[in-house]
């Protein structure tokens, strides 16, 4: 899930892989950086978001050698929705953008299954979300402060990975301002309450 | 082999000893004699201005248009040949239309000028073809707004999405000339073609480098100033008859908003009026300084 406010932008995740009912990897890293302050969160098929994720990557960092600039947000949700619009019948991806640039500060984007393309204040994707649709609802605040959205983002990933028997493992984040991108890691050992890393 | 000058001159792609290419050269003397075309940038917009030369009397007035729309916000005015313009304007329309395709978003001014400064330049490397005949001045307006990504639904936060550069400006107007070599810099005003000289003579004085709100030329003004200096421009070659053609890119809270469009024909007229009364004014004053002159001697 992502979510975007005045200043900061905050995504996370759980680290959960399955192969059916296996665990393929416990604390797989699902948000994937396309250029330094853009990041998305993959959901669906692994093979798949990663290669989308991988084209964009190349993408954004040709258009920012050629054109002497980072690109925006929107740059990066253009050309991932032409992927997955265009791909639609081949994909099962599900994915959040979410970045910071000077022009727009931080924004969030959502494209899911079919390839559309929604601008949002903040989404949640994955089997995990539909159960905290209603957290969501309940808790999400217009403009919080950095601290508040990433007790937000843990909160709800906290009760996803509680419902959901798709989700679990660690849960990481990535802090979106001005300064770049700030990771996080918690674990559940110590039920997510110190930040390590 | 003296008939035909040192063969240096015979294709591109072959320097001469000294490192010119003179098909390039030849070129840009074909601009020289093209009608005269002029660029302004000013605080709020963009002025293309065309002089028009009419080579016939059957030609339909107002017909047969000079200045082409590249994109919504993007105008290109060239002097030379015509048949080559429109080919440069139709490549033009290619790279807005393939950068909205790639990036759903409209291409900036300067990355239209990179792009066509590139393809200009093209036309300098290969035995197969010719250097292109013309200068083309490419105006735009990038939106100070911001940007949506073509086709996307819904928006953010209804604060906005914040976390902006505070004070930091986007977008405005910009200018820049691509020469037949594929050369292209920015400009404050550009001229090209015939009375170029005189054109960028009048653009020097203009106070168009300002870059703050209060200073500097208005874009009406500018209109004004434009079709004077066409005017001027056109005044060595008073024997022929010519139109003037000029269109304007406002910001988004402009007159255009946004876009480029001609300019209405009541404010090209009022303009006109400018222009004839501005030049006839010049002529008056250089006959009694002739006069004055006279007197002086003795």
């Amino acid at each position: 899930m992502e979510f975007g406010n005045s200043g900061v932008l905050s995504e996370g995740a759980d680290s959960r892989t399955t192969t059916g009912a296996y665990i393929a990897n416990r604390v797989t890293d699902k948000l994937t950086k396309v250029s330094e302050t853009i990041w998305c969160c993959r959901s669906g098929s692994a093979a798949d978001t990663q290669a989308v994720a991988d084209i964009v990557q190349y993408q954004l960092g040709l258009y920012e050698m050629v054109n002497a600039r980072p690109p925006t947000t929107q740059t990066a949700a253009a050309i991932f929705q032409e992927i997955a619009y265009s791909n639609k019948d081949r994909l099962t991806a599900g994915l959040i953008i979410a970045g910071w640039d000077a022009r727009h500060g931080g924004q969030v984007y959502n494209i899911p299954l079919g390839g559309s393309l929604h601008k949002q204040s903040y989404a949640i994707g994955g089997s995990g979300s539909t159960y905290i649709y209603g957290f969501c609802d309940a808790n999400w605040k217009e403009g919080m402060e950095e601290a508040e959205a990433v007790a937000f983002v843990k909160e709800a990933l906290k009760e996803a990975i509680k419902w959901d028997g798709s989700s679990g493992g660690v849960i990481r984040m990535v802090v979106l301002t001005e300064k770049g991108a700030d990771r996080h890691l918690y674990l559940p050992d110590t039920d997510y309450k110190v930040r390590h890393q | 082999m003296t008939s035909i000058g040192t063969g240096y001159d015979l294709a591109n792609s072959i320097f001469s000893p000294d490192g010119r290419n003179f098909q390039v050269e030849y070129a840009v003397k074909a601009v020289e004699n093209g009608s005269t075309s002029i660029g302004i940038r000013c605080k709020d917009g963009i002025v293309l201005a065309a002089e028009k030369v009419i080579t016939s009397k059957l030609l339909k007035q107002g017909a047969n248009k000079r200045i082409a729309t590249v994109d919504r916000h993007l105008g290109i005015v060239y002097s030379g040949m015509i048949p080559d313009g429109r080919h440069f304007v139709d490549r033009a329309r290619d790279e807005a239309r393939g950068w909205r395709d790639n990036y759903k978003t409209p291409i900036s001014t300067k990355d239209l000028a990179g792009r066509m400064g590139g393809y200009m330049q093209a036309y300098t490397l290969y035995q197969s073809v010719r250097p292109f005949g013309i200068t083309a001045i490419i105006g735009g307006y990038d939106s100070e707004l911001e940007t949506p990504v073509d086709g996307e639904v819904g928006s953010g936060p209804s604060v906005g999405a914040g976390g902006k550069v505070e004070g930091k400006k986007h977008g405005g107007p910009f200018l820049y000339m691509v020469e037949p070599s594929g050369l292209y810099w920015g400009y404050y005003g550009a001229a090209t073609g015939k009375g170029r000289q005189a054109a960028k003579a009048e653009l020097e004085k203009l106070d168009l480098s300002g870059d703050g709100e209060s200073t500097g030329l208005t874009l009406e003004e500018a209109v004004k100033e434009a079709a004077r200096i066409i005017y001027v421009a056109h005044d060595d070659n008073k024997d022929k008859e010519f139109e003037l053609e000029m269109t304007w890119i406002s910001g988004a809270d402009g007159p255009t908003k946004g876009r480029h469009q001609e300019v209405p024909e009541a404010l090209r007229k009022e303009a006109e009026k400018y222009a004839e009364r501005m030049t006839a004014k010049d002529v008056e004053e250089e006959e009694e300084t002739k006069e004055g002159g006279d007197k002086m001697e003795e």
